[in-house]
């Protein structure tokens, strides 16, 4: 009776993947100051390797927990909370692209009294080619990932789950590539550059972050379209997938205020 | 006793030393680990302030030459001024108490190791990553000492920029010092943000059964609050010094005015943060304060729900009013009034507080052991910077006082002399909780009149000061200047002695303290749950749930 318990929160055995994950934050952080300053890229290199290892080998143990049925209804709720909070953080993180993006679009420094800044000659980019194929792009892969949740949920049918999985990977994939591409055209034949005027500061920071967020997006859906193939997701239990598919929409959201902001009001 | 049916098992901790403290998942140990590591960071923070108050005394300079740094001011030997170790002192100052010292001890100690006890859960929801917490903490921690080591601007160490970290000076600021600043600040909001998404997934899910929203109590409540602040207003920080590091290495411009960018963007950005970041440094306080001056006055709360509501009304009106701290950057008047307007509104929910912990006590029973004399001197001395808040959140008044040692005296009021005395009200109070020994009731009073003298020598003629025209920032004034700078230095030194003091006390207490293992040594209004358990508690709590009666005691009194 002495460790009887009548709750069914999930109560951790100690674990050494927090300490490593904040060691090898800090090897790589301090790494990739060593990197801009005396380019010597090794430390944050080992850095990242660490961090992602010991990534990976705590959502691993978290794998492990919820076959063991660890994640208990109760518990599966405070998991749900955690990714709800982390991507509102996110919001907040975009929040401060944004500001800077639309001040300098709203009050631009060559309306300033006195200012010797001159308005920028910008080669704009046409929303509505390639920008508007992305968002659509987009918005089919998170139509697909909502398709495969509900055939998840409401059919408990792993085949069509895997199927719209993997499309909306693919299309997140697809997304990818034409960013790049895009930033390549902008870049090489239209002369944009990240550090050329504040104009493309803010579009490159912004977009650039999205896209990052979109990188990791896709492989937060990879990992779980792996589990998917191996059975881990059942209708009532899945807190891994609803949180890909969550964080796979916030993204897409995010896209559709760059999409409306930077690429249409902000080159109109 | 009730909790002993809830709570009889004792059992010998088996896990061994590396384990306990490097792998925790216990919300406890973690919370004694934040205090221990803000602590030491406060420590060094502090000292830093009284080589500066020791600089400070006299007018020149004797002590920070470039001819090396001295402790003993030696007029035969030549002193060139040396402001940038002055500026890296202000800097790190600012930036440890800030980052590194209060949000750790109140919300990652205090936070930690008492909201999941106030409200019956085992731990707290996510236990591994409160453990990514603290040491994203000492990372952070690291990475802040590395950069005061390392080459900064003008040939030195470390960057002399100031906490705020303003461009043009922080993105002109040579050496790589700077870049190492702003990723110890990266770390530490991205430890505070996952501690905050911890914090509030826990209140949210794991209350005990029956404890409804507005049955909390108040400190749980209060670093509820807190995490939300946290949680919105830090990665806009985060933002802002990414925008600085590219400014720096990459080549952007979004604070230089000659590529299309603009500096006030960074102080807007900023101080979206930085106006949160205040109410995160001071409402735990408020918690802790709450339950302090029940306790010692014999009575429940007065206004309870106003109390609660009070801290979410400060929390949300927090977000509106950042830009009061940049008056003077040329504002249109518009934006100047609605600043100075949704201020001046501030102090209504912060007037409910004060006012409601008055009524607590009136008409209570107050006894003044130490806790309760640390709380009494936080009510005080917090009003008083309230009131040159109030002074300050005027527009036209902040054109003279802005910048001026009236603005250092008003911060300290509130932060030092109102955070760090909320910090050791609840030291004093929970020390017999956390380590089943009591601090020596003299001592913790000596403690508290030192610490009171000093502080409010060191602080109140800095009102004066400010009022002459001293601005803040420098490395020296002049003669005018001089008497008022005196007695503040000695009020420093004395307040440092008392911080000397308190860390004998603290390894006396914890080595050699009278044993207080009673679960509740202050009485029956300290009635929230952790005072249902033994001292101290064992590794895990509330296996079994506490049961209602345990800690609704509405009807009880």
């Amino acid at each position: 009776m002495a460790h009887a318990k009548n709750h069914d929160y999930h109560i951790l055995p100690p674990s050494i993947w927090p300490f490593t994950s904040a060691v090898a934050a800090f090897i790589m952080l301090f790494g990739a100051v060593m990197w801009m300053a005396n380019d010597m890229p090794w430390m944050f290199l080992i850095g990242l390797v660490a961090s992602l290892y010991s990534a990976g080998a705590w959502w691993a143990d978290t794998v492990k927990e919820n076959k063991a049925g660890d994640h208990t209804a109760v518990v599966r709720i405070g998991l749900r909370y955690g990714v709800i909070l982390f991507i509102m953080s996110e919001v907040m993180f975009f929040a401060a692209w944004f500001w800077a993006f639309f001040k300098t679009q709203m009050y631009p420094m060559f309306t300033y009294a006195g200012t010797s800044y001159v308005e920028p000659s910008i080669v704009p980019v046409d929303a509505f080619h390639l920008p508007l194929i992305n968002t659509l792009i987009l918005l089919c892969s998170g139509a697909a990932v909502t398709w495969a949740h509900h055939a998840l949920v409401h059919e408990n049918n792993r085949k069509d789950l895997v199927q719209g999985l993997t499309i909306g990977i693919i299309l997140g994939v697809f997304f990818t590539i034409l960013q790049v591409y895009e930033y390549y055209e902008l870049i090489v034949h239209m002369g944009w550059s990240l550090s050329g005027d504040v104009f493309y500061n803010t579009f490159f920071m912004a977009t650039g972050f999205h896209g990052f967020h979109v990188v990791i997006g896709t492989i937060f859906l990879t990992v779980c379209l792996i589990r998917a193939t191996r059975g881990h997701f059942s209708p009532e239990s899945h807190v891994g997938f609803e949180a890909a598919a969550w964080y796979w929409h916030f993204v897409d959201v995010v896209w559709l205020f760059l999409f409306a902001a930077v690429y249409i009001w902000g080159q109109a | 006793m009730a909790d002993a049916a809830i709570h009889g098992h004792e059992h010998h901790d088996e896990r061994g030393f590396f384990t306990r403290w490097f792998m925790s998942t216990n919300h406890k140990d973690i919370g004694i680990m934040y205090l221990f590591v803000s602590g030491i960071v406060g420590f060094i923070s502090v000292a830093f302030t009284v080589y500066m108050r020791l600089e400070l005394m006299h007018p020149g300079v004797q002590y920070m030459c470039l001819e090396g740094a001295r402790f003993i001011a030696d007029a035969s030997a030549p002193c060139t001024p040396n402001g940038h170790l002055w500026n890296v002192m202000i800097t790190y100052h600012g930036v440890l108490m800030m980052f590194f010292v209060v949000i750790p001890a109140l919300f990652g100690g205090f936070g930690n190791y008492l909201m999941p006890l106030q409200i019956g859960a085992p731990d707290m929801s996510f236990p591994r990553m409160n453990n990514l917490s603290f040491w994203m903490y000492v990372a952070g921690v690291a990475l802040g000492v590395a950069s005061m080591l390392s080459p900064g601007g003008n040939g030195q160490l470390g960057s002399g920029v100031g906490w705020v970290l303003y461009p043009p000076l922080s993105t002109s600021e040579g050496g790589y010092s700077m870049d190492l600043a702003i990723f110890a600040v990266h770390v530490s909001g991205a430890s505070s943000i996952l501690g905050a998404i911890n914090i509030i997934t826990t209140f949210l899910n794991m209350r005990a059964p029956g404890m409804t929203l507005h049955k909390v109590p108040l400190f749980a409540w209060s670093v509820f609050v807190t995490a939300w602040l946290i949680l919105l207003s830090l990665p806009v920080l985060a933002g802002a010094i990414t925008m600085l590091l590219m400014d720096r290495n990459f080549g952007t411009s979004f604070f230089q005015p000659a590529g299309g960018g603009d500096p006030i963007l960074y102080q807007h950005i900023l101080w979206f943060f930085g106006h949160p970041e205040v109410y995160i440094i001071i409402i735990p306080g408020f918690g802790i304060i709450s339950h302090i001056i029940s306790t010692f006055s014999k009575k429940p709360i007065f206004g309870y729900l106003p109390m609660v509501y009070a801290m979410v009304a400060i929390g949300v009106l927090g977000f509106v009013v950042w830009a009061h701290h940049m008056y003077t950057v040329g504002m249109s008047l518009s934006q100047q009034s609605y600043f100075m307007l949704a201020t001046m509104v501030i102090a209504v929910p912060t007037g409910v507080k004060i006012f409601s912990w008055i009524a607590t006590m009136w008409g209570g029973s107050v006894e003044f052991k130490s806790p309760m004399l640390w709380a009494f001197g936080f009510l005080f001395l917090f009003t008083v910077g309230g009131v040159t808040g109030i002074v300050l959140s005027q527009a036209a008044v902040d054109r003279a006082y802005h910048d001026t040692y009236y603005v250092v005296a008003h911060f300290h009021y509130v932060m030092s002399l109102g955070a760090v005395f909320a910090i050791f009200a609840g030291i004093y109070f929970y020390l017999p909780k956390f380590s089943g020994r009591a601090a020596p009731e003299w001592a913790a009073k000596l403690h508290f009149w030192m610490m009171f003298i000093g502080a409010n020598l060191t602080f109140f003629p800095q009102h004066f000061l400010g009022r002459q025209g001293m601005p803040r920032r420098y490395i020296e004034y002049p003669e005018a200047f001089a008497q008022w700078n005196y007695v503040s230095s000695i009020g420093a030194f004395i307040a440092f002695a008392s911080f000397c003091f308190f860390i004998v006390v603290l390894a006396y207490t914890l080595l050699a303290g009278r044993r207080e293992t009673r679960p509740n040594p202050w009485g029956e209004f300290a009635d929230t749950l952790e005072w249902t358990l033994p001292s101290p508690p064992p590794e895990h709590t509330f296996e079994q749930l506490p049961k209602q009666e345990d800690w609704d005691k509405q009807h009880a009194h």
